[in-house]
């Protein structure tokens, strides 16, 4: 190895183990990933609407024009489908695009660019396309039924997209830059809920964590609650307030699922509670549960439980919207009751 | 605002006519790509009859003379996203008939290798994105990729198709409306077939599309769609537009579509008069005729181009019939991509490409002798 190599290769190890954390809320830790990655990379870019000059609804990108110009920052019109669809051509051209939906709910409007073109190109003409779509996803504060939807279950039918779910501000940073790396179209799922309220100790610089590597959030072996997103910390909060010996898996990607990390922690506690802000019926929770008994049947204690939304649009006043969203009520009763089998 | 007439416009641009930039080789090409577009589609056709192409059969029949001509213009390195009645364009940037048969027959050596069917392939290698079924989704991804090229300032077009039909949907409008915003280096073909699928002209818009251009802020050309000088002429305009800076332009090209929506479509809507009334117009024979009477052909020159390009067809049908049917495991695989690979260069046969140096492409039938 020339010293030349040998110095890349340490400041690659440098880069790659990042020495100092920092403390940052969710919604930081995703500016940074992209920051992180635009000064990294050229090719990465950021397009959607009220992105440049407002710096995003949620103020995600503020600063990026002033930083990286108004090109990779690009304020779009409100057209979903050209938003996505122009992301295909920059991507497959070799561009790192990152579009952002306004809202999650809105990829109703750009569907049909995410489904039939970048989710099937690779497969019918090995063309990769390697794009990110943002979608700030998830109820609480009474955004009614077109702006609080968790839409993952519509990618889970669409293969060849990847879809993840991040639930702290470390995991938010490390899965936005891994999309942004994938050669994919990944569909990353920020909850709107966690962007101010959650804040953890996130690596600088460089960091990554790897799609499709559910993560354990609390080790315990009387039940397991499998969770993503908002859902998380509601687990977590349960266990502790409940003071049982309650595991928690954080899958952190619903797409492809981590299926040997579902059923390790279904075979250690032989009890499984699933558990997501999104609506019910073939959701992500009807999949782990169908995995689990599939495969680990015979290692339960008990049936696979879900807690989820019911199959209803979410409502607007807050009192209805409660009744909807799973609550931390709701998780410790359906902890207790699967404790109790 | 200065209107956009665009009979005006296609007035003027007979008088251009005079100065095509065309060597008597490559008008010859036209004419060999022209009549490989014809006997390919004829052969596939064939094929389905005789119960050898699964699912359904579509083509561009009469339309020959807009993915030809305008594909004629393109480099190596500019991108192309081609549509289902535009073979022509796929044959110019490289792609043999034997693959596009393979691919009509579900068989291994197809460009998707069996994973889609009928017009539903883009050969990567080539610099196509191919087309899917919602129309007109790759509008938006032939301006993305303008959008790349705008960005970093390449010297580069996109060019993709679409029907008149498409039109009519939301998405066409977005990929305008982005396009004009952005000025980008992009050329727009509207094949103007009067039929979308069986609905005509009059119950799909009530301004001609054409008309709609300037209102997104860049020129739309009318031409006539069976005459491959004149979608040559406009295609490189646009093209040679795009490349300085001055962004996009809509062409619309005036033609009819011969055959059904697909080969299961009886044309029972289109009346009998028409159909005959556009026969007349055939773009092959008339550009076979126009090469013998204003430049030079000799008629047995002519003839011996068809019979050559008939005979290399008949020897790619082999070549995709001998081709076995893809391995079934292969099903479940590609769904997603490992790494990154970039899209490579088409073929670019315009004798101005070859002058420059950059052109890679000889006529199909010479390379494939090489």
């Amino acid at each position: 190895m020339s010293a030349v190599e040998a110095a890349g290769t340490a400041a690659a190890e440098i880069a790659a183990a990042p020495s100092a954390t920092r403390e940052m809320t969710y919604l930081e830790a995703i500016s940074d990933a992209l920051r992180t990655e635009m000064r990294r990379d050229e090719s990465v870019f950021c397009l959607g609407e009220d992105i440049g000059a407002f710096g995003g609804a949620f103020k995600v990108t503020d600063g990026f024009v002033d930083e990286f110009g108004a090109d990779r920052c690009l304020d779009t019109p409100l057209a979903e489908n050209a938003i996505i669809g122009t992301a295909v051509g920059a991507a497959v051209e070799g561009l790192r695009p990152v579009c952002e939906m306004q809202f999650a709910d809105f990829i109703a409007c750009g569907f049909d660019q995410l489904v039939n073109v970048a989710a099937k190109l690779h497969y019918r003409q090995g063309v990769a396309v390697p794009m990110v779509v943002r979608l700030p996803s998830g109820g609480g504060f009474s955004g009614g039924p077109f702006h609080s939807q968790n839409p993952e279950a519509w990618f889970l039918q669409a293969p060849g997209l990847k879809v993840v779910a991040p639930a702290t501000a470390a995991d938010a940073k490390g899965l936005l830059v891994s999309a942004i790396r994938d050669p994919n179209p990944v569909c990353y799922l920020e909850h709107k809920g966690l962007y101010r309220h959650v804040k953890d100790e996130v690596p600088e610089g460089e960091y990554t964590v790897p799609i499709g590597e559910a993560r354990i959030a609390r080790s315990g072996d009387e039940m397991s609650v499998i969770a993503y997103g908002s859902s998380v910390h509601l687990a977590l909060r349960a266990a502790e307030e409940l003071d049982e010996d309650i595991e928690v898996l954080d899958l952190r990607t619903v797409a492809p699922l981590d299926r040997e990390g579902i059923l390790a922690t279904a075979r250690k506690t032989g009890k499984v509670l699933v558990a997501h802000e999104a609506t019910r019926s073939a959701g992500v929770g009807a999949e782990v549960a169908a995995l689990i008994t599939e495969e680990a049947f015979e290692e339960l204690d008990a049936p696979v439980r879900r807690l989820t939304a019911p199959d209803v649009p979410i409502p607007f006043s807050p009192p209805l919207e409660q009744s909807v969203l799973p609550q931390l009520d709701d998780m410790k009763e359906a902890c207790r009751e699967l404790l109790a089998y | 605002m200065e209107r956009t007439d665009a009979s005006v416009v296609a007035r003027e641009r007979v008088r251009e006519l005079v100065d095509v930039p065309l060597t008597r080789e490559d008008r010859a090409t036209l004419l060999r790509y022209m009549v490989m577009m014809r006997a390919s589609e004829e052969r596939a056709l064939t094929l389905y009859k005789q119960g050898k192409v699964p699912g359904s059969f579509y083509d561009g029949r009469g339309q020959e003379a807009i993915s030809v001509g305008a594909a004629f213009v393109l480099k190596p390195e500019d991108r192309i996203c081609i549509l289902h009645r535009d073979l022509g364009a796929h044959l110019i940037r490289g792609v043999t008939p034997d693959r596009y048969l393979a691919n009509y027959m579900g068989r291994a050596a197809g460009v998707t290798g069996g994973k889609d069917g009928n017009m539903h392939f883009g050969d990567r290698a080539l610099g196509c994105v191919g087309m899917v079924s919602m129309l007109p989704d790759m509008a938006l991804v032939a301006a993305g990729m303008a959008l790349k090229f705008k960005m970093r300032q390449e010297s580069r077009i996109a060019m993709t198709f679409f029907g008149e039909g498409s039109t009519a949907n939301g998405q066409w409008h977005e990929a305008m409306n982005f396009a004009g915003i952005h000025r980008l280096p992009i050329v727009f073909l509207l094949e103007n077939n009067r039929f979308a699928y069986s609905t005509p002209n009059e119950l799909e818009f009530a301004v001609d599309p054409v008309e709609r251009a300037h209102t997104y802020g860049f020129p739309g050309v009318n031409v006539d769609g069976n005459d491959v000088e004149a979608v040559f002429e406009a295609a490189r305009e646009a093209a040679d537009l795009a490349r300085a800076g001055g962004g996009p332009t809509l062409i619309e090209c005036q033609t009819m579509r011969m055959h059904g929506h697909g080969a299961h479509d009886d044309m029972r809507y289109v009346p009998k008069e028409l159909h005959e009334e556009w026969e007349r117009r055939d773009p092959v024979d008339r550009y076979a005729e126009r090469l013998v009477a204003d430049h030079g052909f000799s008629t047995d020159e002519v003839e011996g181009i068809r019979n050559e390009v008939r005979a290399y067809v008949d020897e790619c049908a082999k070549r995709a019939a001998e081709s076995p049917m893809p391995d079934p495991e292969l099903a479940t695989t590609g769904v997603y991509a490992d790494e990154f690979e970039p899209l490579g260069d088409g073929n670019a046969p315009w004798s101005r490409w070859a002058h420059n140096g950059t052109g890679n492409g000889a006529a199909p039938v010479e390379r494939r002798a090489a």
